[in-house]
């Protein structure tokens, strides 16, 4: 391609982008004649330049519009039809310079006679319909508003209005923005770029002709002012960004080398060249950050197309749209500037189509039925804001809640403690769009998770404020450039690396005996930061250094604790520096393809060091916690079943060194309180706890309950129940086969098994709660849901499930062998279920269900089989041929939900 | 390298090498290929990188990546780290390829070049265009292009 097709259409993009403002512009106000004298310029400069080059097609589609635009310049009115079709001319145009820079050169092949003939047609016509009015001048008023205007639309009578002005105003100019003053003035300065075309009917004419002599002192004005602007765009230049890259690249250079001179400089007492060295230092920093300003772009750039977007959405939607525009010469980089733009498009688009109410609406609402969508930015501490307002109907909070709850973003209880603003939040949601049917516009929910996430990755946020009835705003905040970024310098196994800072929420020393540590779920690294628990990730481990230290040793470092989207989660570092403005350089492509650095940079005493992409570190991190996670379920399924099954104990200290443990899956929360919020309740201590009044209990009689500070404790759940068991500590957890060895008499305690390789007390959760809840526990077993056969060999699961059971409302009994059970039933006792344990030795399952179902009138009864084991194995399934179902014996909610679905079989069956 | 005053007024049949030392063997690069000479100095390895890459450094402002031509020809590491690289641009990225030691700028008459022999090492023979005997010593005949292209495509597959 030859540098002046190039020129060229870099030029006509340009030129086509503004005339498509323009042309909205105008269709508003279309008794601007600036503007349309500007529009005119462009398409004819288009025109020209196209036969110059030689490229007919273009040139016989841009004549066709400007002859339509010239009947504009004679006074011809303008309607939404001829600015739609101008607007369409401008795409098309637009499409064959797409089609002519990929091709090289070429024109496309394809006719343009459809658009031509319809824009010859629409000037053909407005010339037969404006040649009347012109000739009637005055008396056309009262035949034109019969229907209601369309949006855009001119009235006639402001036409009138116009035509009038223009000649009134030369004898009296008014203080006010006279449209008429206007339209003469620029005229003559544009005298020259119009000649060609020289307007020739009367209607445009006349009234220029008298304004010209009578007007001269508002000629000349707007004529220098207008040479003013012509200067300014003379005045500026075409670079090409490898330049300005390699600019910025000589200018880093020198800022190290000027570092290192200084550091020379400070060693040295008493030094000649120590003034010149401050006058190099003081220019250095000038340039560079002259260099900076170039790549510096207004935002405006970014809202060229906005205004043609919102004109056709206005159309489409039937909605009469307002776009205001404040701060467009905000700068930013230039590279910001691009990303920020389809963001942008999008959230003015569903301000357009959600925000706005229709006409009928507002004026039901009693607002004026012009909507309005008013765009600002400004700068503010090295961020750009930028916000899209629109005077609607605001979001729905009750809808969004209601979506919220139906998506499981979260609770019921969550959210109706939440804000509103909050709540507002979650149209940030993936997938979550509350408009009730699709348009073309929006309304598909892929939307607003999508602007979020654009802006997050160029270390921007995004925020809503919404008002019911007034409107809503979207407020963007993005860093001005990409090129410089604050980033944290941190260690992983003795090599420096930047982490950009807008990734890190915050920095957690963990050193042994310290209040953070590492703690693991399997093996699974964790961080309990307050309240929480955070997943951990080693960063050495993801860069593939080998675990030169195990990851369990890790007991002195700093986790950096980084929030990418809605993921939080710990990277574990070796030392962390300090925080420095890092010019971020593109990696070769050698090594683009590692997706945990997003690029390098030159530290200031040069050298190199990778930035590490936060959002890359997120994936890994996912992954690698997903593939604990599946290897922790592969094992657990891998477990033999007839060996003993493994079971999760969460250990603890509480009143003595000893370790005591429960079993993890009854355990709902653990949680810390403050001391001294627990408070006092017939002699009993209580705590607020999530709205409720829970009781606490101590583990261990020995415990001295704290003075201040916080302490651990476990919440257990039982329908609807909920107690506190307060602890020292909680130490790990552990997942092994529970062999309870030696059982104890000693109340609350199950007896003693070894876990992690310690001798462990297991306590008796059932014991707990009856403390907690003693006499209300006792009065659930009056009405009883049903009656439950219990067997187990094992006292601890007769002693866990049993409470269980009866916190749900069924009455229990429990044996401790098949033989007892038999003879239980055999003694005529009956049951609604019976559950047996089919881990232990003894009569096989088959046997036993069939020796059941053998007794006399033994009636329906389910017969389940359970084990300890959380997923059954396929010579578990095999064993228990015979029982109507198999459960784990410590899922309490699928127990529970099993026993509930057997009650109501019954019910119907009876 | 400004060297072509040294070779000015030769018949256009000759082609210039800058002549380099790896694992003992003598290589030529095309002069036109190889933008300087340098002394590599502070490269910071890069973790995950293919192990062709030595690391990043930093030339001049501009970020350098370094790739270790013993590996990539499969010769033994040298213990004492690489003592030069030649700067190299490949697809407008700066690369700089490690080598021993840099030995001269020598004109070869193009005809005298001959092909690989069939039973060069397969590695060497992606990597290498020709074979050129001067005094005593075979010279091979680098493919700049083909080293780093070489690199990439087995990133892609």
């Amino acid at each position: 391609m030859d540098e002046l097709l190039r020129e060229f259409l870099t030029e006509t993009n340009e030129s086509l982008d503004v005339a498509d403002a323009e042309l909205v512009k105008f269709e508003r106000e279309p008794n601007n004649a600036n503007i349309l004298n500007n529009i005119f310029r462009l398409v004819h400069t288009i025109k020209g330049t196209c036969g110059f080059i030689g490229l007919p097609r273009l040139a016989t589609l841009a004549h066709a519009a400007e002859t339509l635009m010239d009947k504009f310049r004679q006074g011809v009115p303008v309607t939404p039809e001829a600015v739609s079709l101008v607007l369409q001319t401008i795409d098309r145009i637009k499409e064959i310079l797409a089609k002519l820079e990929a091709s090289g050169g070429t024109e496309p092949e394809g006719s343009d006679a459809d658009l031509i003939a319809l824009l010859e047609a629409m000037a053909n016509a407005e010339t037969a319909e404006a040649a009347e009015p012109q000739v009637t001048v005055g008396e056309l008023v009262p035949q034109v508003l019969e229907r209601p205007l369309l949006p855009g639309e001119v009235p006639l009578d402001e036409l009138e209005r116009m035509f009038r002005e223009t000649e009134v105003e030369i004898e009296t100019p008014k203080p006010a923005r006279g449209k008429g003053r206007k339209s003469t003035s620029t005229a003559a300065p544009d005298e020259p770029a119009a000649r060609t075309q020289a307007p020739s009917a009367p209607a445009a004419a006349e009234p220029q002709k008298p304004a010209e002599p009578d007007a001269p002192k508002a000629a000349g004005n707007e004529a220098s002012a207008a040479a003013a602007a012509n200067n300014v765009s003379n005045q500026s230049i075409r670079v090409n960004l490898d330049v300005l890259e390699n600019l910025m690249t000589m200018v880093s250079e020198l800022v190290l080398t000027r570092n290192q001179l200084m550091e020379i400089a400070r060693r040295q007492e008493d030094s000649d060249f120590k003034v010149s060295l401050q006058r190099l230092s003081t220019v250095t920093a000038e340039l560079q950050e002259g260099v900076m300003r170039t790549r510096m772009q207004p935002i405006g750039h970014a809202w060229q197309k906005l205004p043609r977007i919102v004109r056709d959405l206005a159309q489409d939607l039937g909605k009469q749209i307002e776009l205001e525009m404040a701060g467009a010469d905000t700068e930013l980089d230039r590279q910001v500037l691009d990303l920020i733009k389809d963001p942008l498009t999008h959230m003015v688009r569903n301000s357009a189509d959600h925000g706005l109410e229709s006409a009928a609406e507002r004026r039901a609402a009693g607002k004026p039925e012009k909507g309005t969508i008013r765009l600002s930015a400004f700068h503010e501490g090295g961020h750009i804001i930028i916000e899209i307002a629109d005077d609607g109907r605001g979001l729905n909070t009750d809808r969004i809640r209601a979506k919220a709850a139906e998506k499981n973003l979260a609770s019921e209880a969550e959210l109706a403690k939440m804000p509103d603003s909050q709540i507002h939040r979650f149209v940030f949601h993936a997938g979550f769009s509350t408009a009730d049917k699709v348009t073309n516009v929006s309304g598909r929910g892929v939307g607003m998770d999508v602007v979020r996430s654009n802006i997050e990755l160029i270390g921007g946020n995004v925020d809503v404020r919404s008002a019911d009835g007034k409107g809503s705003t979207f407020v963007i905040k993005i860093p001005l450039t990409l090129a410089i970024v604050p980033a944290l310098i941190v260690e992983v196994a003795r090599e420096r690396l930047a982490i950009p800072q807008l990734a890190v929420v915050e920095l957690v020393r963990i050193q042994p005996g310290s209040e953070h540590r590492i703690e693991r779920i399997k093996e699974a690294p964790v961080l309990r930061l307050r309240d929480k628990l955070l997943p951990v990730v080693h960063l050495g481990r993801l860069l593939g250094h080998a675990s030169e230290q195990e990851e369990s040793t890790v007991e002195d470092g700093f986790i950096a604790v980084m929030q990418v989207g809605n993921r939080t989660f710990g990277v574990i570092v070796d030392a962390v520096f300090h925080t420095e403005e890092i010019v971020v350089k593109p990696m070769s492509s050698m090594l683009r393809h590692i997706g945990m650095f997003s690029g390098s940079t030159i530290l200031g005493d040069g050298t190199v060091i990778m930035i590490v992409d936060p959002n890359g570190v997120a994936q890994a991190a996912a992954t690698t916690i997903e593939s604990t996670a599946s290897q922790a379920a592969s094992e657990t399924a891998a477990l033999p079943g007839d060996a003993e099954a493994k079971v999760s104990m969460l250990v603890f200290r509480a009143g003595s060194q000893e370790p005591k443990a429960v079993p993890l899956s009854l355990v709902t929360r653990l949680e810390e309180f403050e001391v001294d919020k627990v408070e006092l309740s017939g002699g009993r201590p209580i705590l607020h706890y999530r709205g409720d009044l829970i009781p606490l209990v101590y583990a261990d009689e020995r415990m001295t309950p704290r003075a201040e500070g916080t302490q651990p404790m476990l919440i257990f759940s039982d329908n609807g129940h909920t107690m506190g068991l307060v602890v020292d500590e909680i130490v790990d957890f552990v997942e092994e086969p529970l062999n309870i060895e030696l059982p104890c008499e000693t109340p609350g305690m199950l007896g003693s098994a070894v876990l992690a390789g310690k001798a462990t007390e297991v306590l008796d959760i059932a014991y707990f709660l009856s403390i907690a809840f003693g006499e209300r526990l006792g009065k659930m077993e009056g009405h009883h849901a049903g009656r439950v056969l219990f067997v187990d060999a094992n006292p601890f699961y007769r002693n866990m499930v049993q409470p269980m059971l009866r916190g749900a409302g069924y009455d229990v009994h429990a044996c401790a062998s098949q033989e007892e059970a038999l003879s239980l039933l055999g003694s005529g006792l009956r049951f609604d279920m019976i559950m047996a344990d089919i881990d232990q030795a003894g009569p096989d399952g088959r046997s036993f269900a069939e020796a059941v179902r053998d007794l006399p009138d033994i009636g329906d009864v389910t017969l389940m089989a359970v084990t300890g084991a959380s997923l059954p194995s396929n010579s578990e399934r095999s064993r228990m041929t015979g029982f109507d179902r198999c459960l784990g014996k410590l899922d309490r909610a699928g127990l529970i939900a099993a026993l509930r679905e057997c009650n109501t079989s019954y019910g119907e069956a009876a | 390298m400004s060297k072509s005053n040294e070779t000015s007024g030769k018949p256009a049949t000759e082609n210039q090498f800058v002549t380099v030392h790896i694992g003992g063997q003598l290589f030529g690069l095309p002069i036109a290929a190889v933008h300087e000479v340098f002394v590599p100095e502070q490269v910071t390895r890069v973790p995950l990188a293919p192990p062709e890459v030595e690391g990043v450094l930093n030339l001049r402002g501009r970020i350098v990546t370094t790739i270790d031509l013993h590996r990539l020809l499969g010769l033994p590491a040298v213990s004492e780290g690489h003592k030069m690289a030649v700067g190299i641009e490949y697809k407008s990225e700066s690369y700089g390829l490690l080598i021993d030691e840099v030995g001269e700028v020598l004109a070869i008459d193009a005809a005298t070049r001959e092909p690989c022999p069939p039973n060069l090492d397969p590695r060497w023979a992606e990597m290498v265009e020709g074979v050129h005997r001067i005094s005593g010593e075979l010279l091979l005949v680098l493919d700049v292009e083909a080293v780093l292209a070489g690199i990439t495509t087995r990133l892609a597959a």
